[in-house]
Protein backbone atom coordinates (compact mmCIF):
# COMPACT_ATOMS: atom_id res chain seq x y z
CA UNK A 1 0.00 0.00 0.00
CA UNK A 2 1.22 3.27 -1.09
CA UNK A 3 1.26 6.70 1.78
CA UNK A 4 -1.38 8.19 -0.18
CA UNK A 5 -4.11 5.45 0.51
CA UNK A 6 -2.54 5.04 3.94
CA UNK A 7 -3.39 8.65 4.77
CA UNK A 8 -6.75 8.20 3.44
CA UNK A 9 -7.64 5.02 5.47
CA UNK A 10 -6.14 6.09 8.61
CA UNK A 11 -8.20 9.48 8.04
CA UNK A 12 -11.72 7.60 7.31
CA UNK A 13 -11.11 4.96 10.19
CA UNK A 14 -10.17 7.96 12.74
CA UNK A 15 -13.31 9.65 11.50
CA UNK A 16 -15.52 7.20 12.52
CA UNK A 17 -13.74 6.70 15.59
CA UNK A 18 -13.80 10.30 16.78
CA UNK A 19 -17.59 10.35 16.50
CA UNK A 20 -18.59 7.11 17.60
CA UNK A 21 -16.37 7.43 20.63
CA UNK A 22 -16.70 10.93 21.09
CA UNK A 23 -20.78 11.12 21.41
CA UNK A 24 -20.65 8.42 24.55
CA UNK A 25 -19.64 10.69 26.83
CA UNK A 26 -22.01 13.76 25.87
CA UNK A 27 -24.79 11.36 25.40
CA UNK A 28 -24.74 9.74 28.79
CA UNK A 29 -24.05 13.47 30.34
CA UNK A 30 -26.96 15.26 28.56
CA UNK A 31 -29.37 12.74 29.45
CA UNK A 32 -28.36 12.68 33.16
CA UNK A 33 -28.63 16.54 33.03
CA UNK A 34 -32.13 16.39 31.11
CA UNK A 35 -33.05 13.59 33.51
CA UNK A 36 -32.23 15.85 36.31
CA UNK A 37 -33.93 18.91 34.71
CA UNK A 38 -37.19 17.03 34.30
CA UNK A 39 -37.34 16.36 37.98
CA UNK A 40 -36.74 19.13 39.27
CA UNK A 41 -39.64 20.93 37.34
CA UNK A 42 -41.48 18.77 38.16
CA UNK A 43 -41.20 19.33 41.46
CA UNK A 44 -41.03 22.93 41.46
CA UNK A 45 -42.94 23.91 37.93
CA UNK A 46 -42.78 27.70 39.34
CA UNK A 47 -39.29 27.68 38.76
CA UNK A 48 -39.43 26.42 35.31
CA UNK A 49 -38.43 29.57 33.76
CA UNK A 50 -34.52 29.93 34.87
CA UNK A 51 -34.09 26.15 35.36
CA UNK A 52 -35.00 25.91 31.28
CA UNK A 53 -32.82 28.45 30.48
CA UNK A 54 -29.66 26.91 32.68
CA UNK A 55 -30.61 23.39 31.42
CA UNK A 56 -30.09 24.88 27.60
CA UNK A 57 -26.78 26.63 28.54
CA UNK A 58 -25.56 23.31 30.24
CA UNK A 59 -26.26 21.02 26.99
CA UNK A 60 -24.99 23.45 25.15
CA UNK A 61 -21.39 22.79 27.00
CA UNK A 62 -21.81 19.71 26.93
CA UNK A 63 -22.86 19.48 23.30
CA UNK A 64 -20.41 21.19 22.51
CA UNK A 65 -17.72 18.49 22.81
CA UNK A 66 -19.56 16.35 20.50
CA UNK A 67 -19.65 18.89 18.12
CA UNK A 68 -15.55 19.13 18.69
CA UNK A 69 -15.74 15.61 17.42
CA UNK A 70 -17.62 16.05 14.72
CA UNK A 71 -15.70 18.91 13.96
CA UNK A 72 -12.45 16.91 13.45
CA UNK A 73 -14.04 14.21 12.11
CA UNK A 74 -15.32 16.66 9.29
CA UNK A 75 -11.47 18.04 8.81
CA UNK A 76 -9.90 14.62 8.53
CA UNK A 77 -12.48 14.08 5.23
CA UNK A 78 -12.59 17.06 3.37
CA UNK A 79 -9.91 19.29 4.09
CA UNK A 80 -7.29 16.89 5.82
CA UNK A 81 -4.37 18.65 6.20
CA UNK A 82 -1.85 15.55 5.35
CA UNK A 83 -4.03 14.85 2.18
CA UNK A 84 -2.22 17.97 -0.10
CA UNK A 85 1.43 17.06 1.34
CA UNK A 86 1.16 13.63 0.52
CA UNK A 87 -0.38 13.96 -2.56
CA UNK A 88 2.74 16.76 -3.65
CA UNK A 89 5.53 14.44 -2.17
CA UNK A 90 3.87 10.97 -3.44
CA UNK A 91 3.06 12.21 -6.43
CA UNK B 1 -29.59 24.37 -7.61
CA UNK B 2 -27.01 23.58 -5.17
CA UNK B 3 -24.22 26.01 -4.54
CA UNK B 4 -22.15 24.44 -1.92
CA UNK B 5 -21.73 20.84 -2.69
CA UNK B 6 -21.06 18.40 -0.49
CA UNK B 7 -17.63 17.87 -0.60
CA UNK B 8 -17.46 21.32 0.44
CA UNK B 9 -17.04 21.84 4.44
CA UNK B 10 -17.57 25.83 4.26
CA UNK B 11 -18.75 27.92 1.60
CA UNK B 12 -15.75 30.52 1.87
CA UNK B 13 -14.95 28.03 -1.19
CA UNK B 14 -17.38 28.78 -3.64
CA UNK B 15 -16.62 32.43 -5.13
CA UNK B 16 -18.89 34.26 -7.08
CA UNK B 17 -17.20 37.29 -7.98
CA UNK B 18 -13.33 37.94 -7.94
CA UNK B 19 -11.10 41.23 -9.22
CA UNK B 20 -7.70 41.84 -8.67
CA UNK B 21 -7.64 41.00 -5.05
CA UNK B 22 -11.41 41.12 -4.15
CA UNK B 23 -13.08 38.11 -3.87
CA UNK B 24 -16.79 37.56 -3.55
CA UNK B 25 -17.64 34.61 -1.91
CA UNK B 26 -20.90 33.10 -0.81
CA UNK B 27 -20.66 33.61 2.63
CA UNK B 28 -19.94 37.29 1.93
CA UNK B 29 -23.02 37.72 -0.32
CA UNK B 30 -25.52 35.51 2.14
CA UNK B 31 -24.47 37.97 4.99
CA UNK B 32 -25.25 40.68 2.86
CA UNK B 33 -28.28 39.31 2.43
CA UNK B 34 -29.03 39.26 5.75
CA UNK B 35 -28.19 42.31 7.07
CA UNK B 36 -30.60 43.63 4.05
CA UNK B 37 -33.63 41.81 5.03
CA UNK B 38 -33.05 42.72 8.53
CA UNK B 39 -32.59 46.18 7.48
CA UNK B 40 -35.87 46.38 5.35
CA UNK B 41 -37.56 45.13 7.96
CA UNK B 42 -36.76 47.00 10.86
CA UNK B 43 -37.27 50.47 8.33
CA UNK B 44 -40.42 49.59 7.49
CA UNK B 45 -41.55 48.37 11.17
CA UNK B 46 -39.78 51.90 12.32
CA UNK B 47 -41.00 53.95 9.33
CA UNK B 48 -44.29 55.39 11.23
CA UNK B 49 -43.66 54.33 14.97
CA UNK B 50 -46.31 55.74 17.15
CA UNK B 51 -47.46 55.48 20.56
CA UNK B 52 -50.99 55.73 19.91
CA UNK B 53 -53.49 53.09 20.54
CA UNK B 54 -53.67 51.77 17.04
CA UNK B 55 -50.03 50.77 15.87
CA UNK B 56 -49.20 49.07 12.83
CA UNK B 57 -47.94 45.17 13.12
CA UNK B 58 -44.28 45.75 12.40
CA UNK B 59 -44.29 48.13 15.20
CA UNK B 60 -46.07 45.34 17.26
CA UNK B 61 -43.83 42.37 16.26
CA UNK B 62 -40.85 44.69 16.60
CA UNK B 63 -42.01 45.71 20.24
CA UNK B 64 -42.42 41.35 21.03
CA UNK B 65 -39.23 40.88 19.88
CA UNK B 66 -37.49 43.69 21.81
CA UNK B 67 -39.21 43.23 25.16
CA UNK B 68 -38.79 39.71 25.08
CA UNK B 69 -35.17 40.09 24.40
CA UNK B 70 -34.77 42.86 27.40
CA UNK B 71 -36.76 40.29 29.80
CA UNK B 72 -34.17 37.57 29.29
CA UNK B 73 -31.35 40.12 29.86
CA UNK B 74 -32.71 41.73 32.62
CA UNK B 75 -33.42 38.68 33.97
CA UNK B 76 -30.05 37.67 33.47
CA UNK B 77 -28.07 40.89 35.17
CA UNK B 78 -30.89 41.76 37.91
CA UNK B 79 -30.15 45.24 36.24
CA UNK B 80 -31.06 47.75 33.40
CA UNK B 81 -30.76 45.56 30.10
CA UNK B 82 -30.82 49.12 28.18
CA UNK B 83 -26.87 49.05 28.04
CA UNK B 84 -26.79 45.39 25.99
CA UNK B 85 -29.70 45.32 24.05
CA UNK B 86 -27.97 46.38 20.94
CA UNK B 87 -25.02 43.84 21.03
CA UNK B 88 -26.87 40.97 22.42
CA UNK B 89 -30.00 41.41 20.53
CA UNK B 90 -27.85 42.17 17.44
CA UNK B 91 -26.60 38.75 17.56
CA UNK B 92 -29.63 36.70 18.40
CA UNK B 93 -31.78 38.66 15.32
CA UNK B 94 -28.80 38.01 12.79
CA UNK B 95 -27.63 34.52 13.85
CA UNK B 96 -31.97 33.36 14.19
CA UNK B 97 -32.38 35.27 10.56
CA UNK B 98 -29.69 33.67 8.82
CA UNK B 99 -30.49 30.06 11.30
CA UNK B 100 -34.39 30.19 9.95
CA UNK B 101 -33.97 31.28 6.21
CA UNK B 102 -32.26 27.81 5.78
CA UNK B 103 -35.62 26.47 4.78
CA UNK B 104 -35.60 28.66 1.86
CA UNK B 105 -34.03 26.75 -1.02
CA UNK B 106 -30.90 28.10 -2.41
CA UNK B 107 -29.98 29.91 0.58
CA UNK B 108 -26.73 29.42 2.71
CA UNK B 109 -26.56 30.26 5.94
CA UNK B 110 -23.64 32.31 6.66
CA UNK B 111 -23.60 31.00 10.11
CA UNK B 112 -22.13 27.81 8.55
CA UNK B 113 -19.05 29.07 7.90
CA UNK B 114 -16.31 29.74 10.59
CA UNK B 115 -15.38 32.83 9.42
CA UNK B 116 -18.96 33.79 10.11
CA UNK B 117 -19.07 32.37 14.07
CA UNK B 118 -15.43 33.62 14.41
CA UNK B 119 -16.07 37.09 13.70
CA UNK B 120 -19.12 37.15 15.53
CA UNK B 121 -16.83 35.69 18.78
CA UNK B 122 -14.70 38.15 18.54
CA UNK B 123 -17.18 40.58 18.76
CA UNK B 124 -17.66 39.13 21.87
CA UNK B 125 -14.38 38.78 23.34
CA UNK B 126 -13.86 42.28 22.49
CA UNK B 127 -17.56 43.69 24.48
CA UNK B 128 -16.31 41.72 27.38
CA UNK B 129 -13.64 44.13 28.50
CA UNK B 130 -15.38 46.95 27.06
CA UNK B 131 -18.33 46.35 29.41
CA UNK B 132 -15.87 45.57 32.23
CA UNK B 133 -14.06 48.43 32.29
CA UNK B 134 -16.57 50.91 31.28
CA UNK B 135 -18.78 49.71 34.60
CA UNK B 136 -16.12 48.83 36.93
CA UNK B 137 -13.06 51.07 35.78
CA UNK B 138 -9.24 49.22 34.51
CA UNK B 139 -8.37 48.15 37.57
CA UNK B 140 -11.06 46.70 38.99
CA UNK B 141 -11.53 44.52 35.73
CA UNK B 142 -8.04 43.73 35.34
CA UNK B 143 -7.93 42.70 38.80
CA UNK B 144 -9.99 40.11 38.02
CA UNK B 145 -7.43 38.28 36.47
CA UNK B 146 -5.66 37.93 39.54
CA UNK B 147 -7.95 36.24 41.61
CA UNK B 148 -7.62 34.45 44.24
CA UNK B 149 -3.81 35.21 43.25
CA UNK B 150 -1.29 36.17 40.79
CA UNK B 151 -1.15 32.19 39.64
CA UNK B 152 -4.28 32.01 38.53
CA UNK B 153 -3.38 34.75 35.77
CA UNK B 154 -2.44 32.41 32.55
CA UNK B 155 -5.80 30.28 33.25
CA UNK B 156 -8.26 33.31 33.35
CA UNK B 157 -6.65 34.63 30.16
CA UNK B 158 -7.00 30.74 28.51
CA UNK B 159 -10.07 30.65 30.02
CA UNK B 160 -11.74 34.09 27.90
CA UNK B 161 -9.62 32.31 24.99
CA UNK B 162 -10.92 28.75 24.83
CA UNK B 163 -14.47 29.96 25.67
CA UNK B 164 -14.07 32.41 22.65
CA UNK B 165 -13.06 29.37 20.47
CA UNK B 166 -16.07 27.04 21.98
CA UNK B 167 -18.58 29.93 21.18
CA UNK B 168 -17.51 30.18 17.27
CA UNK B 169 -16.92 26.13 17.12
CA UNK B 170 -20.61 25.36 18.22
CA UNK B 171 -22.57 27.56 16.14
CA UNK B 172 -20.13 26.70 13.15
CA UNK B 173 -20.44 22.68 14.02
CA UNK B 174 -24.28 22.89 14.89
CA UNK B 175 -25.45 24.46 11.48
CA UNK B 176 -22.85 23.38 9.10
CA UNK B 177 -23.84 19.33 10.83
CA UNK B 178 -27.12 20.13 10.19
CA UNK B 179 -26.63 21.06 6.26
CA UNK B 180 -24.28 17.90 5.36
CA UNK B 181 -26.93 15.64 7.06
CA UNK B 182 -29.90 16.87 4.90
CA UNK B 183 -27.87 16.76 2.16
CA UNK B 184 -26.52 13.02 2.83
CA UNK B 185 -30.30 12.12 3.51
CA UNK B 186 -31.60 13.79 0.19
CA UNK B 187 -28.65 11.66 -1.30
CA UNK B 188 -30.00 8.15 0.82
CA UNK B 189 -33.56 8.65 1.48
CA UNK B 190 -34.99 11.51 -0.74
CA UNK B 191 -38.79 11.46 -0.18
CA UNK B 192 -40.14 12.16 3.37
CA UNK B 193 -36.86 12.09 6.06
CA UNK B 194 -35.24 15.00 5.27
CA UNK B 195 -38.55 17.05 5.34
CA UNK B 196 -38.81 15.88 9.00
CA UNK B 197 -34.60 16.77 9.58
CA UNK B 198 -35.09 20.28 8.35
CA UNK B 199 -38.04 21.05 10.60
CA UNK B 200 -35.47 19.54 13.41
CA UNK B 201 -33.05 22.41 11.50
CA UNK B 202 -35.34 25.24 12.21
CA UNK B 203 -35.77 24.61 16.47
CA UNK B 204 -31.64 23.42 16.79
CA UNK B 205 -31.13 26.80 14.53
CA UNK B 206 -33.37 28.96 16.95
CA UNK B 207 -32.00 27.20 19.75
CA UNK B 208 -28.58 27.86 19.10
CA UNK B 209 -28.70 31.36 18.21
CA UNK B 210 -31.02 31.65 21.61
CA UNK B 211 -27.48 30.12 23.17
CA UNK B 212 -25.10 31.81 21.47
CA UNK B 213 -26.89 35.01 22.48
CA UNK B 214 -27.52 33.69 26.59
CA UNK B 215 -23.82 32.80 26.72
CA UNK B 216 -22.23 36.04 25.68
CA UNK B 217 -24.36 37.10 28.27
CA UNK B 218 -23.03 35.41 30.65
CA UNK B 219 -19.34 36.04 29.74
CA UNK B 220 -20.34 40.08 30.12
CA UNK B 221 -22.65 39.85 33.07
CA UNK B 222 -19.33 37.38 34.38
CA UNK B 223 -16.94 40.69 33.99
CA UNK B 224 -19.60 43.09 35.82
CA UNK B 225 -19.84 41.27 38.63
CA UNK B 226 -17.25 43.04 40.80
CA UNK B 227 -18.04 45.45 42.59
CA UNK B 228 -22.28 44.64 42.04
CA UNK B 229 -23.56 45.41 45.49
CA UNK B 230 -21.96 49.34 45.26
CA UNK B 231 -23.10 49.86 41.69
CA UNK B 232 -26.57 48.43 42.60
CA UNK B 233 -26.85 50.67 45.56
CA UNK B 234 -26.43 53.57 43.49
CA UNK B 235 -28.45 52.39 40.85
CA UNK B 236 -31.42 52.15 42.86
CA UNK B 237 -30.64 55.96 44.06
CA UNK B 238 -30.61 57.26 40.81
CA UNK B 239 -33.98 55.34 40.09
CA UNK B 240 -35.73 56.89 43.04
CA UNK B 241 -34.31 60.46 41.81
CA UNK B 242 -36.01 59.85 38.77
CA UNK B 243 -39.17 58.62 39.07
Amino acid sequence: MDSVSIVALASIFAAGLAMGIGSIGPALGMGQAIAQALAAIAQQPDERNSLTRTLFVGLAMIESIAIYCFVISMILIFANPFWGHFVKVGG
Amino acid sequence: MEIVSLNQISPDQVIIWSWGFITLNVTILYTWLVMAILLVISWLATRNISSEMNVSRWQHFLEVVISVVRGEISEMTKKGADNYIPLIGTLFLFICTSNVLVIVPGFVAPTSSITTTASLALCVFIAVPYYGISRNGVFHYLKEYFQPNFIFFPFHVMGEISRTLALTVRLFGNIMSHEKVVGILLAVTPLLFPVIMQALGLLIGVIQAYIFAILSMVYIASALSAEEEHHVHVEVKKESVAT
